[in-house]
């Protein structure tokens, strides 16, 4: 399961970035990636879709945020977290 | 040079249903922003606005009237009446042909669009009322005010987004003392709150759940409003000879396109339209008192429109007043910079300052006079109205004391 959500989060980011999968480290920043607000507002809405859940993010402050978007290893413990919490019925 | 005054006010928004109760509502720091009550707010993240309540439509049109009048019309007409009893003008013969509408919305009808859209597609209806596409049309408040008044001179509709309005005021402006016309009915209107209208704004996440609080360290994003605002610009001589009642003189417009970013702001952008007022004005930047803000509340267009401002008017920045009463009223979209045009009218008439309200802690980013929470008493003799839209389409007004 954590598996295939690392593997669809890394597949939405890389398509936002327009790279291969394997070009996205885990590591790299959204930045780094090239990824600007508008990217990144597209990209949490695509997560929220393929895994139908509710990510509390606002733009104006993405620090105070539950959602960690320091990094791409960051989102993918973000929304994992995420989809354990939503989907635990 | 022909000149152009304000000889006429009227509005209905959050705050208030006519002028007297909005200035007053400004004055007090008042906050309009509340939980919005809407069809299927349940399914929003964001629930509260400014919206207009205690309004009753049936009370002030006739059943013909409201099968053609989608709710930002209804607001238009409302603010213009209360705009053209104030200036009282009637308008016949050569004055009619010379005077025109030009009003600012970016959506338009979207309470009709939203509503036609669930029957046609939610209840799958096939059949809609006819009236659809006249209530609709973003012109339709342009037009029914040039029906009610018989003004047949130049009319039209500007939509700019979030600068709608100040862009509309901007061309009745150059539209008089280019010599185009001698009476314009200007400002501008809005009605998104709909379902849809803030479903749309919700996935930009751009949007506060609790408050708008522009220019403070802890803002979280805008809120939105609803409701119009109306004026009377005239050409001076011919208010003078009249003997009208003048609020203000219209003394300066600029507009500039940041030809940049579809969303984010532009500091230069901003700037070069704040400059370009002021020497459309023929103002030295000493002179501008006060500045109805853009002030969104969100992070980027506080810290932005505060940069902008320091770089057009350098040390004077530290010496002017700058509020968004947007912390009140809400951001009325197409209709803001009219509503917000009320304040700027009080800052010269009354000489009092309305406050950015829901400020708790500095920033930094925007560290000018933003009178906090408190209306100010202050002479001021000039003031300018900044408004910024997504597209980055920028326009800014400059208006004096009425000679």
């Amino acid at each position: 399961m954590s598996e295939s959500i690392r593997d669809k989060v890394i597949a939405i980011i890389a398509e936002q970035a327009v790279l291969e999968p394997g070009d996205v480290s885990m590591d790299a920043t959204l930045q780094d990636l090239g990824i600007d607000s508008l990217g990144l507002v597209e990209s949490i809405f695509a997560i929220e879709e393929a895994f139908d859940i509710q990510v509390p993010f606002n733009a104006n402050e993405p620090e105070a945020s539950d959602f960690d978007i320091s990094s791409v290893a960051a989102i993918v413990a973000a929304v994992e977290a995420l989809v354990a919490e939503q989907k635990s019925t | 040079m022909r000149r152009v005054v304000i000889t006429g006010q009227g509005t209905i928004n959050a705050l208030g249903h006519d002028v007297p109760q909005t200035l007053e509502a400004m004055r007090e720091g008042r906050c309009g922003i509340g939980p919005l009550e809407l069809r299927d707010v349940e399914r929003l993240s964001v629930k509260i606005g400014g919206q207009v309540t205690g309004y009753d439509p049936e009370a002030l049109f006739n059943r013909q009237q409201i099968a053609l009048y989608d709710r930002f019309t209804q607001f238009t007409l409302i603010a213009a009446r209360q705009a053209l009893h104030g200036a009282g003008l009637t308008f016949a013969g050569d004055l009619a042909a010379r005077s025109g509408v030009v009003f600012g919305t970016a959506g338009g009808g979207v309470n009709t669009w939203d509503e036609n859209y669930r029957s046609v597609y939610e209840e799958g209806k096939n059949r809609v009322h006819p009236f659809v596409v006249p209530k609709l049309m973003n012109n339709a408040a342009a037009s029914h005010v040039s029906m009610e008044w018989n003004l047949k001179g130049p009319s039209f509709s500007v939509a700019t987004a979030c600068a709608s309005s100040n862009h509309a005021m901007g061309l009745a402006f150059q539209l008089i003392r280019g010599g185009g016309a001698d009476v314009m009915i200007t400002g501008g209107s809005e009605a998104m709150l709909s379902f849809g209208g803030i479903k749309a704004w919700e996935g930009l996440r751009v949007m506060s759940k609790d408050a708008c609080r522009p220019f403070s360290a802890n803002r979280n994003g805008m809120v939105q409003g609803e409701g119009a605002a109306v004026f009377v610009f005239e050409e001076y001589e011919h208010a003078k000879q009249r003997g009208a009642e003048i609020l203000a003189e219209v003394v300066g417009f600029a507009m500039t396109s940041d030809a940049a970013d579809i969303v984010m702001p532009s500091q230069q952008g901003a700037a070069r339209a704040i400059t370009g007022a002021l020497r459309d004005a023929r103002l030295d930047p000493s002179a501008i008192g006060y500045i109805n803000a853009h002030g969104t509340g969100t992070a980027a267009n506080d810290k932005v429109e505060c940069a902008a401002v320091a770089h057009a008017f350098g040390h004077h920045a530290d010496d002017l007043m700058i509020s968004s009463t947007k912390s009140m009223h809400g951001h009325l979209i197409g209709g803001t910079g009219a509503v917000e045009l009320l304040a700027c009218i009080m800052a010269l008439r009354d000489g009092i300052i309305a406050p950015t309200i829901g400020y708790e802690e500095p920033d930094p980013e925007c560290a000018l006079d933003v009178v906090p929470n408190v209306a100010r008493e202050a002479k001021v003799g000039a003031v300018l109205s900044n408004a910024f839209a997504f597209g980055g389409l920028n326009a800014v007004l400059a208006l004096r004391a009425a000679p």
